[in-house]
């Protein structure tokens, strides 16, 4: 096979593959299309206003519904700190220290 | 035509061969422009796939939620209110809505009790999300109990499980019936937690929030176009972070990039000039490396992008999850609908192929149009 003749098929497999994610895409929409009308419909039953992404903590359950606040209310571990929570989890040392504390303490609200 | 795409085979043949002297840096380059792409497309791809499907769902959440504040904190909005609300023109609907937080200490996670609407519950019963089914190791039939804030231990039986596909939006759900909220956190009757309003002309809902306002001047009315607006900023934030983040290794590709197209090596200075005392014209050198530039960058930008697409919708963008989503004890299982954006992605492919083929022609441009005997002597 004439190397141009290799590279044309490389780069019409890459650009075949670039194509199909269009049509898996457009598959996939319809597939998990059910799914969403679900999470729709009981969005609208219950009155939902926050998807459950951030549950740490009662400030970041609901952003939307927020106290106007500020965050370390529960203690350390108990939140998305946001925003340095959404580049890196707690140290597991530090979750390990208040788990311990976590069952000495009363509930906190 | 045939004559020159015959032309065209012989320059991508010898294009070939001359990538095939320098492979390992060639491939380091593809490799590393492969890997460029991947990062960016999954970052769009997920961030875009996430804003659609939170904004569709929640396009049905209410209209305005009204909360009412003390000391600017949130209280409970006492008897008489929802009766005030109802005398203003163009609300439809009024309903006192009745949910918290419960701090859960054997799991260290929030849940989210809640009184449904229109969903019948019986006294004792709970109907839980499936991320606390998943987490307390709860089944239809299973009893659960939660200390209160006063301290004294309330005992549910689990009725029922809200359905996994609706996870994204119910993960951490508890609903029980009204008496036994009320009984649990002590709220007493006639007391709601907010009000949601449903209001019939949705060009109205702005003339309705100012008139809550003046009939209620504690309250903080809550438009859903606002709650569409913090998610749309929370991930273009999110999104914007990691791309911040990535920007130094983006950096990095560009001199990279730019070195291995603009600086020509003496070898490669060599062979133009070999190629034109031979009888290459300028235009054939030029055309040679622009079929080099297009391979590399094309090739790099399809496998680098469908990459990233499978990453994201076929093995859920693990490498990027904990940043794009954020992390919790207690987190959602879902699975993204793709929804990709035609703009994002040829915003990608202008600063990642483009840039490169054009890279690559400067320099050769300004070799191939000196005389073959100063290139080949410097």
């Amino acid at each position: 096979m004439r190397p141009a003749h290799f590279a044309f098929l490389v780069l019409a497999l890459a650009g075949g593959a670039f194509a199909l994610t269009f049509v898996d895409a457009a598959h996939l929409r319809d597939a998990r299309a059910q799914e969403s009308a679900v999470t729709a419909r009981l969005v609208k039953r219950l009155g939902l206003t926050d998807p459950v992404l951030f549950t740490e903590a009662r400030y970041t359950r609901h952003p939307t519904q927020a106290d106007l606040q500020s965050a370390f209310q529960d203690h350390p571990v108990a939140f998305e700190h946001f925003p340095s929570g959404s580049l890196i989890p707690p140290p597991a040392g530090i979750l390990a220290a208040y788990e311990q504390l976590d069952r000495k303490t009363a509930p906190s609200d | 035509m045939n004559s020159w795409i015959e032309k065209q085979r012989h320059l991508i043949d010898f294009t070939l061969a001359s990538l095939a002297r320098r492979k390992t840096k060639n491939l380091g380059l593809f490799v590393i422009y492969t890997l460029l792409v991947f990062v960016l497309a999954s970052v769009a791809l997920y961030t875009h796939a996430l804003r659609f499907e939170a904004q569709k769902v929640l396009a049905g959440s209410p209209e305005i939620v009204l909360q009412r504040l003390v000391a600017g904190r949130h209280d409970l909005i006492p008897p008489g209110y929802l009766e005030k609300i109802g005398r203003i023109r163009g609300v439809q609907k009024i309903e006192g809505r009745l949910w918290g937080y419960y701090y859960d200490s054997v799991v260290k996670a929030n849940y989210t009790f809640m009184v449904p609407r229109d969903m019948k519950i019986e006294r004792g019963e709970i109907v839980v999300g499936p991320a606390l089914e998943r987490s307390r190791g709860l089944a239809a039939g299973n009893g659960i109990s939660f200390r209160a804030y006063t301290g004294e231990l309330h005992t549910f039986i689990v009725a029922d499980v809200l359905p996994e596909a609706s996870e994204l939006m119910s993960a951490d759900l508890v609903l029980m019936h009204e008496d036994d909220f009320r009984a649990f956190f002590k709220i007493p009757p006639g007391h709601y937690n907010d009000i949601a309003l449903s209001v019939a002309n949705p060009q109205e809902v702005r003339n309705v929030a100012i008139k809550l306002l003046t009939t209620l001047p504690d309250s903080r009315p809550i438009l859903r176009d606002e709650v569409l607006r913090t998610y749309a900023s929370i991930f273009d934030w999110r999104e914007g972070l990691l791309l911040a983040l990535l920007s130094a290794a983006i950096l990095a590709f560009g001199i990279f990039a730019w070195e291995k197209a603009a600086g020509l090596s003496a070898e490669e200075r060599r062979e133009i000039g070999i190629l034109k005392a031979i009888g290459w014209e300028t235009g054939d050198v030029i055309k040679m490396k622009f079929w080099e530039g297009l391979l590399i960058s094309l090739t790099a930008f399809f496998t680098g992008y469908t990459a990233a697409y499978a990453h994201v919708f076929h093995l859920g963008a693990s490498l990027f999850e904990p940043v794009l989503k954020g992390w919790a004890v207690l987190y959602p299982r879902f699975s993204l609908p793709p929804h990709i954006d035609g703009l994002q992605i040829a915003t990608l492919f202008f600063f990642t192929v483009v840039p490169y083929t054009a890279a690559v022609l400067v320099p050769i441009w300004r070799a191939a149009t000196t005389d073959p005997d100063t290139v080949m002597r410097s």
